[in-house]
């Protein structure tokens, strides 16, 4: 198993057409996705390497069945995307736009409140389920199938631990990232209830970083709720007050937002924390015995 | 993006909040002629983008012109908290009966407008939180109904405010909301908000900050972008579209990835040595953005190595590892360069990288070693 994507994801593009659509969509489809439509509105009628495009997503989930949208739409019309993905009926959403404004990101999250489907992201890398489906804009290479979930705030950070684990041949599950904005449709606890029920999972790793209080609110999760191990890592313990750190959501604004709370609150709830991502694999080896 | 006081009241004024009235002052002279305009007693007030300028001294009531070019000249070019003061408010002063808080925030946790009340003005909210927790009100918003009539109700009755003063905080709380959305505000703080002597509801002081994000669709606002105040090398950095954050150590960095680049530093830090910088170059491998990346953070004087750390994803390290001497070609840096390249085609870069490199670039495989190589550096290079 997986969580969230996987054998039987039916894929939407939302914005096809773009650069970055159209050049993830063919990486999607190396890697085996089964992509069954793109949007661009205007474009009906169009394919790209053989998947056909829609003006609407109603008509595309009409004649092709998505069930899974993923969103490369410019930041000023996302939230418009996402709204109209949810509307269309489909369950699981990935934005990998970044830059949505924040009072658009609040109004989504209000919306998405009275529908059965589950926004990752925005900005964000995607989710990954290695030989199953790649919903992302994830290098595919770097991972291998396993029993080791990650869910993280960032791109690059991810693909450094997810590659340390694999050079060790410890697979991953599935890779989920949640994204680096203040607002996002996902948070850490969901995707962890996630793992904790997914059989196949059994360990989850989790890469957080300084802004907001979703590491807190997990470690607490994680210490009530959860069998599965836990690994997590967290950066910018060198991040001045105030300044936004690269992710719009990493910013240290007193109290829970630095690095130093959360790791305290991670080590509270007695989960094995990493200094450095290097050490993130050895903690998983650990945790599975294959130390 | 933050506004200066008097940037934050202007804009609030189109929302029906009623200031004082004001003047921005760049010389003491104008100051002076400001209080003559103004008349009676006037409040000098620092314009500076950071909290704090009261205790430091950034504001100053005066009762003359004289008295009011007396206090701009000490406070014009003050340091506060790393700001210098280039500009003072001159503001019209008021008769207060009592002073509360008002601020409308982004609840990250709720996903909700989050509205904070306190009955005790003029302090800052996180010391109330300690001291006084119970004056305090918090209320979220849903951002699809907007702020409703009851919610206002409640914070009125919960400062125990009663007729005309009740009316004026509930007007200003509604017109509050109505800007923090219309401006696409991630902050409006007003603190002090004052009831007057006469039953008038006062913005006295306003900080206001706008969703970076937003600034596409308030154009208006982008303009008030004061690039004077802004760092150079974090300047020159938002024009090209990098994302850099200035430090005061001596190891410059850059790196792909926000995430990456943050544990990059951190790594540098466990290693002993003191970041100079944050800096994520994005994906891909253009020279031409490596180039312009390394020329800014070399051209902080401060820098005496460089860490270049990458994780080849997409785009692969062979890839990575030309981009990469073009650029440091191309930018003539002569410090330094510590490059940790890993991922996919980690080898093949690190081979290009090998056979054509010149002399003050070093390569590691692993970002502790990396790191440790590039504090060393720094030190030798520091004396």
């Amino acid at each position: 198993m997986a969580i969230l994507v996987d054998e039987g994801t039916r894929l939407l593009v939302q914005g096809i057409t773009g650069r970055e659509g159209a050049f993830h969509t063919g990486r999607m489809l190396q890697s085996g996705t089964n992509v069954v439509a793109g949007v661009t509105p205007g474009k009906e009628g169009q394919d790209y390497e053989g998947v056909p495009i829609f003006n609407t997503v109603d008509d595309a989930v009409e004649e092709t069945g998505a069930n899974a949208s993923v969103i490369f739409v410019p930041p000023p019309f996302a939230a418009d995307a996402i709204f109209e993905s949810l509307d269309g009926g489909l369950s699981t959403l990935c934005c990998i736009t970044e830059g949505i404004p924040v009072h658009d990101m609040m109004r989504v999250a209000g919306y998405i409140k009275g529908k059965n489907a589950t926004l990752i992201g925005p900005n964000c890398p995607g989710v990954l389920s290695p030989e199953k489906s790649n919903v992302s804009i994830m290098p595919g290479d770097i991972f291998m199938p396993g029993n080791v979930g990650v869910v993280s705030r960032s791109g690059t950070l991810t693909y450094q631990i997810v590659n340390e684990l694999t050079q060790r041949e410890i697979g991953q599950s599935t890779a989920v990232g949640i994204g680096g904005d203040p607002i996002i449709g996902t948070d850490f606890i969901e995707i962890l209830g996630l793992f904790e029920a997914d059989p196949e999972t059994g360990c989850a790793v989790m890469i957080g970083e300084i802004g907001g209080n979703a590491e807190q609110l997990a470690a607490e999760y994680v210490q009530s709720e959860m069998s599965t191990p836990v690994v997590a890592y967290i950066a910018g313990f060198t991040a001045p007050e105030g300044k936004t750190m690269g992710h719009a959501g990493a910013i240290v604004s007193g109290g829970e937002s630095t690095a130093e709370a959360k790791s305290e609150a991670l080590r509270e709830a007695g989960i094995r924390a990493a200094t450095n991502p290097s050490e993130v694999a050895e903690l998983v080896a650990e945790a599975l015995g294959q130390a | 993006m933050d506004l200066y006081e008097y940037q934050g009241k202007e804009l609030l004024r189109n929302y029906g909040l009623e200031t004082l009235p004001g003047i921005v002052a760049g010389t003491p002279e104008e100051a002076a002629r400001a209080a003559e305009t103004l008349g009676g007693t006037v409040a000098i007030k620092a314009q500076v983008l950071t909290g704090g300028r009261g205790k430091a001294g950034g504001i100053k009531v005066v009762s003359s012109p004289r008295e009011a070019e007396e206090a701009a000249e000490q406070i014009l070019g003050m340091d506060i908290r790393g700001h210098t003061v280039r500009r003072v408010y001159v503001e019209g002063g008021a008769e207060i009966d009592r002073e509360f808080y008002l601020s409308i925030t982004v609840d990250r946790t709720a996903k909700r407008p989050l509205i904070l009340f306190s009955t005790e003005g003029g302090v800052e909210i996180e010391e109330v939180a300690e001291t006084n927790p119970g004056a305090i009100v918090r209320l979220r918003v849903d951002p699809l109904l907007g702020l409703l009539p009851y919610q206002v109700r409640e914070i009125t009755f919960a400062a125990g405010l009663e007729g005309e003063a009740a009316k004026g905080v509930g007007r200003t709380l509604t017109n509050l909301y109505k800007a923090f959305e219309d401006l696409d505000a991630s902050l409006v703080e007003i603190n002090p908000l004052v009831v007057t002597d006469d039953g008038r509801v006062l913005t006295l002081d306003a900080k206001v900050t706008v969703d970076n994000t937003s600034l596409y669709r308030h154009k208006d606002i982008a303009d008030l972008h004061d690039v004077e105040a802004a760092d150079v090398q974090e300047q020159r950095a938002q024009e090209v579209g990098l994302q850099y954050v200035k430090l005061d150590g001596d190891v410059g960095i850059l790196g792909n990835g926000a995430g990456l680049v943050m544990s990059t530093l951190d790594v540098v830090a466990q290693a002993g040595g003191e970041p100079a910088n944050f800096c994520d170059v994005g994906g891909g491998a253009d020279a031409e953005k490596i180039s312009t990346a390394l020329d800014i953070v070399t051209s902080n004087e401060q820098v005496e190595s460089v860490l270049f750390n990458i994780f080849g994803g997409i785009t692969r390290g062979d890839e990575v590892a030309r981009g990469l001497l073009s650029a440091i070609e191309r930018a003539g840096i002569t410090l330094p360069i510590v490059v940790r390249l890993d991922g996919t085609n980690a080898e093949e870069g690190l081979k290009i990288l090998a056979e054509n490199t010149p002399e003050n670039v070093h390569t590691e495989v692993t970002m502790l070693e990396a790191a440790r190589r590039a504090v060393e550096l720094a030190r030798d290079g520091g004396g």
